[in-house]
């Protein structure tokens, strides 16, 4: 392995210190001169048709400036989401808004206003909608997914009379693959099982609310907003505001959180940037945390069957996997589809089939969740493993094992190739550092009320891209100038990502100053900051225009010192010739010389294939020093896959049903640990993530009015610090991705699933085998299974 | 809907005596609301869903706070904090049950600003009635908790009427197990009730959750020196081990002599709309040891008559199971 300077050393992140003080600035934190503030008028029904507005009342009121509805935005096309809606498809949509001096008179206005809703038919419950007759989410359909136009789709009487009570039905999907012949698979299986699942929707409960401040200056929009993405929220935010990506002056220097709620962009940025047009008004949409729990988006929840036939050794031979998907109204989620890769590649079944349905639903609209659609699969997936384990008579690590994906290991049907997987090694560190096989002689003991159970379980996510531009500036200061593209969403990977720019040029961490936090600050065309793909994708970047300036530096010292660019070297701040250090360059002469010889050096000649946000943000820099900037066209291919191994140990008390976790463990497959302090952050906060997911928190609704039971923090109960154990551990197997020049890839998206899963199999564990197919378990559903007592539920109602 | 989230304006009033309070809470009559620590009535207020004129804010009443002797009773001051409460070393010593019980209402910052009077005296949490919806409770006509599909896995399994929520308090089953009497005063006067009657059924008053009518306060509770000391027991299961109320609470005193049980005083919450003493449970463990087998009783008996609804019927085996333990724990 490479011996680095700063890869794989913790260090403090820039924005951190603003954080722990509070100066650290959020969207709602900023003022602008004769700014007003702006209500929302939401709708108290999961779908209708507003007939009137009368808002005469509410615009007489002294200290109201104005009202914004559907009528005075663009249109959109079904099933895409507009700004404002008059026919509402979900509790708690936006109608309308009303801006006024304060907010108090705004909330009083909207008291005022009149609207007629004409309530329509609604859905909750995927299945229902399928049923020949079911209601549709909406007019003009009730199935639709990225990429999959909105349509009617019914399934037949006999679809549903088909199977047991209480198994998926089954009807014909809405898209569906295989590869090899799994028919044969299930013939030459020594053990075929079964299961249908359920997996909840909850919402993401990011801790900052989607607030926004936006006002028009020179036609220019300024805006601040809260997203996880800075550049790639850009193109998204300019299409929903109808400006060309240059009028767009967009700040984010802190986002508290998105979990994938705030990925790129969303429509609520737009309601004070077209009321602040109308108005000729800096306006400020606070929102409330009911409101972010009503619009700020959720995890599709799962209705799922799957069939798995293994050999006696535990190799997966085939699976057939079928997932119905609540889709929410705007059905914008592949988790469906990540579900049928999810299996593809984790357990590397010889033939496999994945069938899909994504259901439209009068829901809080979905998207991305922490490994969206795996860690629901995870949840589905590994207790049905521990069973057929437990059928076989197999070590439940030694099955994951036995299937799980080394580096020649393929995903999805078109059997793509990996990276790297280290997904075994992985469950190796993880079974010797938890004592998995000593533990073993705990399972099911009990001592007073409680049973000990034992759980392990595996996340995925592709956790990487390739193709963006990295920008770096060496100024006559002497100091590298990191320019970040990727938001600070909290995760603190654009810090991180920046090391790999200061590493390759030998550049001292205290010498280096990452610009970050607004397009004001000109950064690159960087990729999404979702999905574990920051730390793959943005230390290519970094690396190819670090390389960059290192040639052009070695090139200057050519000129300078004479003798060819290759004999010189960088590093500590210099550019030196390697046969005699002392001869050579300070990076603060070399950054004089680049500005004076201009060109390529300075940034006034750009590579062609650059993205043009980044040309603008180099152009704008141009002259200011010496410049690196290259496009990644670095070798790739194949997914890059991100893991977690999640064991748990937990404490199942029979009384009360009552689920303590003692002890957990998770184990990444990372790559290369670029900022270990951070990593543990990740592998840690996704295993409190996924214990709300496996013991606690969902959406739930009254069927007959669909009307939300869940709007916030406490009814929706996320874990609290009480909730969590005291020992939490976290380890990583460290071995380098060929195709990543410091060998990272992504890390925090596998640890919810991985910990989710690793408790609900504990659960089982303690339970002797008892199987849910459902998640959470709450303490009322565990202990009527220790009664034996019926559930109150059918085994797949959802919003229970 | 109407916006969420933002308090409309009232008129706030602090006066800084209890004469003074109960002058402004007569002369408000049904216009007033009596705020303590606020952490029930500003979640009301900035829901918009209930919008006092006045407001009669307790904080600036000193008279109020505090824990003292009262001869050989201790007296707690209404707007005691619930993190007083707590950690009071004479409560404590002499009556953990409540020290324990506080210890269990949400979590630290509530318990800093909540008040022991507040945790007694607040609302119904039922969701679809905290959602604004037009209930019985609320002055309409119709319980939405109570259909063939309600989501109603938090609600009552005794004592339904018209309503079927509960009584969310964590410190009031320790009250009553500790034979607490609650202080009222009103412009005429004062009496003193035990805890057990403080708190009514919707059979009572579908509206309110005390016997408090407009103009009454509050303003102390007492504890008897005859349940200073005795055996207790306290457990609340909760969803969440922070922030979440009861699905149900248990709260035991009792007195042991020799081995044998000579009185018992056992009540629960969550589990009906008022907090409820469960006297058969108490009659049966009288003479008994408290053993397992005076354990399973008392758990037999402690279910007697629970009507539960579609989603609450966990709620049979873990009162039962939270009673069991209660006795057990007295051998």
């Amino acid at each position: 392995m490479a011996a680095y300077k700063l890869i794989g050393k913790d260090f403090l992140p820039p924005d951190v210190i603003g954080k722990v003080t509070g100066r650290a600035k959020f969207a709602e934190d900023f003022r602008a001169e004769g700014m007003v503030f702006a209500k929302l008028l939401r709708s108290p029904m999961p779908h209708g048709l507003v007939r009137r507005v009368d808002a005469a009342q509410a615009l007489a009121m002294k200290g109201v400036l104005g009202i914004l509805t559907a009528a005075d935005l663009p249109k959109v096309t079904a099933p895409a989401e507009p700004i404002l809606t008059s026919e509402p498809l979900y509790v708690g949509e936006p109608i309308l808004a009303i801006a006024a001096v304060d907010e108090t008179t705004a909330a009083d206005a909207l008291d005022r206003v009149k609207v007629e809703l004409e309530p329509l038919p609604f859905v909750l419950d995927p299945l229902e909608s399928l049923r020949p007759g079911g209601a549709n989410a909406r007019t003009e359909g009730n199935v639709a997914a990225p990429n999959l136009k909105l349509q009617t789709l019914k399934w037949s009487a006999r679809d549903f009379t088909a199977v047991r009570e209480g198994e998926l039905p089954r009807g014909k999907p809405a898209e569906e693959w295989h590869y090899g012949d799994i028919e044969a698979g299930f013939r030459q299986a020594d053990l075929v099982i079964e299961e249908s699942f359920i997996t909840q929707a909850l919402a993401h409960h990011a801790m900052e609310p989607r607030s926004a401040l936006a006002y028009w200056q020179g036609g220019k929009l300024f805006l601040h907003g809260s997203t996880q993405s800075l550049a790639f929220s850009i193109p998204p935010l300019t299409r929903i505001l109808g400006i060309e990506p240059a009028n767009l002056h967009y700040v984010s220097e802190n986002t508290g959180g998105g979990f994938g709620s705030k990925a790129a962009a969303y429509t609520q940025m737009a309601i004070p940037a077209f009321f602040a047009k109308k108005l000729g008004r800096p306006v400020m949409l606070r929102v409330s945390r009911e409101e972010e729990h009503d619009f700020g988006r959720s995890r599709p929840g799962f209705q799922g069957w799957v069939k798995l036939g293994f050999r006696k050794d535990g190799r997966l031979l085939a699976a057939d996997l079928y997932i119905v998907q609540s889709g929410g109204p705007y059905g914008a989620v592949n988790d469906f589809r990540n579900a049928g890769r999810h299996v593809s590649l984790v357990y590397q079944p010889l033939a496999m089939r994945w069938r899909g349905m994504p259901v439209l639903t009068n829901t809080p609209p979905r998207s991305a969740q922490r490994s969206p659609g795996e860690t629901q699969t995870s949840i589905a997936m590994d207790p049905v493993i521990d069973k057929a384990a437990r059928k076989l008579g197999l070590d439940r690590v030694a099955i994951r094992h036995i299937n799980a994906p080394r580096s020649d290991g393929t995903i999805g049907p078109k059997r793509e190739p990996l990276t790297s997987s280290f997904l075994p090694e992985a469950l190796e560190l993880g079974a010797a550092q938890f004592d998995w096989a000593a533990k073993q002689a705990l399972s099911g003991k009990r001592t007073g009320s409680k049973v000990t159970g034992l759980g392990v379980g595996i996340g995925y996510h592709a956790a990487g891209n390739s193709g963006f531009d990295g920008l770096v500036l060496i100024r006559p200061d002497g100091k590298l100038y990191i320019h970040a593209g990727a938001g600070n969403l909290g995760t603190y990977s654009y810090a991180a990502t920046a090391r790999a720019a200061a590493e390759a040029l030998g550049m001292p961490w205290e010498r280096c100053e990452i610009v970050y936090g607004g397009t004001g600050r000109h950064v690159p065309w960087t990729c999404i900051q979702a999905g574990s793909n920051t730390t793959f994708t943005i230390t290519r970047t970094n690396h190819v225009a670090a390389m960059d300036a290192r040639r052009k530096l070695q090139e200057i010292a050519a000129r300078e010192v004479g003798g060819e660019p290759a004999a010189f070297e960088v590093g500590g701040g210099r550019v030196f010739l390697k046969a005699e250090p002392a001869k050579g360059l300070a990076f603060a002469e070399a950054a004089q010389r680049a500005i004076a010889l201009g060109g390529k050096y300075s940034g006034q000649e750009l590579p062609k294939d650059l993205n043009p946000m980044t040309a603008r943000s180099a152009a704008a820099l141009a002259g200011q020093g010496l410049m690196g900037v290259a496009k990644d066209t670095l070798p790739r291919n194949g997914v890059i896959p991100g893991f977690c191994a999640g064991y748990a140990l937990v404490e199942v008390d029979v009384e009360t049903g009552q689920v303590e976790i003692k002890e957990y463990l998770g184990v990444a497959d990372c790559g290369t640990v670029i900022h270990p302090k951070n990593l543990g952050n990740q592998i840690l906060g996704g295993a409190v993530q996924g214990f709300g997911m496996a013991l606690l928190e969902k959406h739930v609704y009254d069927p007959k009015y669909g009307i939300p039971a869940t709007r916030g923090l406490a009814t929706s109960k996320p874990p609290t610090y009480l909730d969590v154990p005291v020992n939490m551990r976290w380890a990583a197997v460290g071995k380098p991705d060929p195709q990543n020049p410091v060998g990272a890839k992504g890390a925090g998206e596998p640890p919810e699933g991985a910990a989710a899963a690793a408790v609900l199999c504990a659960i089982s564990d303690a339970l002797g085998g008892a199987h849910f197919g459902r998640s959470p378990l709450t303490c009322d559903i565990v202990l009527n299974a220790v009664e034996g007592r019926p559930q109150p539920f059918k085994p797949l109602d959802t919003n229970i | 809907m109407a916006a969420r989230d933002m308090m409309p304006a009232f008129e706030l009033l602090q006066p800084a005596t209890v004469e003074d309070a109960l002058a402004l809470l007569k002369r408000r009559d049904k216009d007033g609301w009596v705020l303590a620590g606020g952490m029930d009535s500003l979640d009301w207020f900035k829901d918009r869903i209930k919008r006092p004129k006045a407001v009669v804010e307790l904080g600036r009443i000193g008279a109020l706070r505090g824990i003292r002797a009262r001869g050989a009773d201790l007296e707690i001051g209404a707007m005691t904090t619930l993190t007083e409460v707590e950690r009071d070393a004479t409560l404590r010593e002499r009556y953990g049950l409540l020290a324990q019980a506080a210890r269990r209402v949400a979590t630290p910052q509530i318990r800093n600003r909540g008040t022991l009077g507040g945790n007694v005296c607040q609302d119904a949490r039922c969701w679809y009635y905290r959602a604004g919806l037009p209930c019985y409770r609320a002055g309409g006509n119709t319980c939405y908790a109570d259909t063939p599909t309600a989501i109603n896995r938090e609600h009552c399994l005794f004592e339904a009427d018209r309503c079927v929520a509960v009584s969310p308090s964590d410190t009031a089953p320790a009250l009553i197990a500790l034979d607490a009497r609650f202080v009222v005063r009103h412009a005429g006067g004062e009496k003193e009730v035990p805890a057990e009657e403080f708190f009514i059924g919707p059979k009572t008053d579908i509206t309110r959750m005390t016997i408090l009518q407009p103009g009454d306060l509050l303003t102390a509770i007492r504890l008897p020196a005859a349940w200073a000391n005795a055996k207790s027991y306290f457990e609340k299961a909760a969803d969440r081990n922070a922030w979440d109320f009861p699905l149900v609470n248990v709260a035991a005193a009792m007195k042991i002599e020799g081995g044998t049980i000579r009185q018992a005083r056992i009540a629960v919450g969550g589990v009906a709309p008022r907090p409820l003493r469960l006297k058969a449970v108490e009659e049966s463990l009288l003479g008994e040891q408290p053993g397992k087998e005076a354990a399973e009783v008392a758990a037999k008996a402690a279910v007697w008559g629970a009507r539960p609804l579609n989603h609450n019927q966990y709620k049979i085996p873990l009162l039962a199971n939270l009673v069991k333990r209660a006795v057990r724990s007295m051998a």
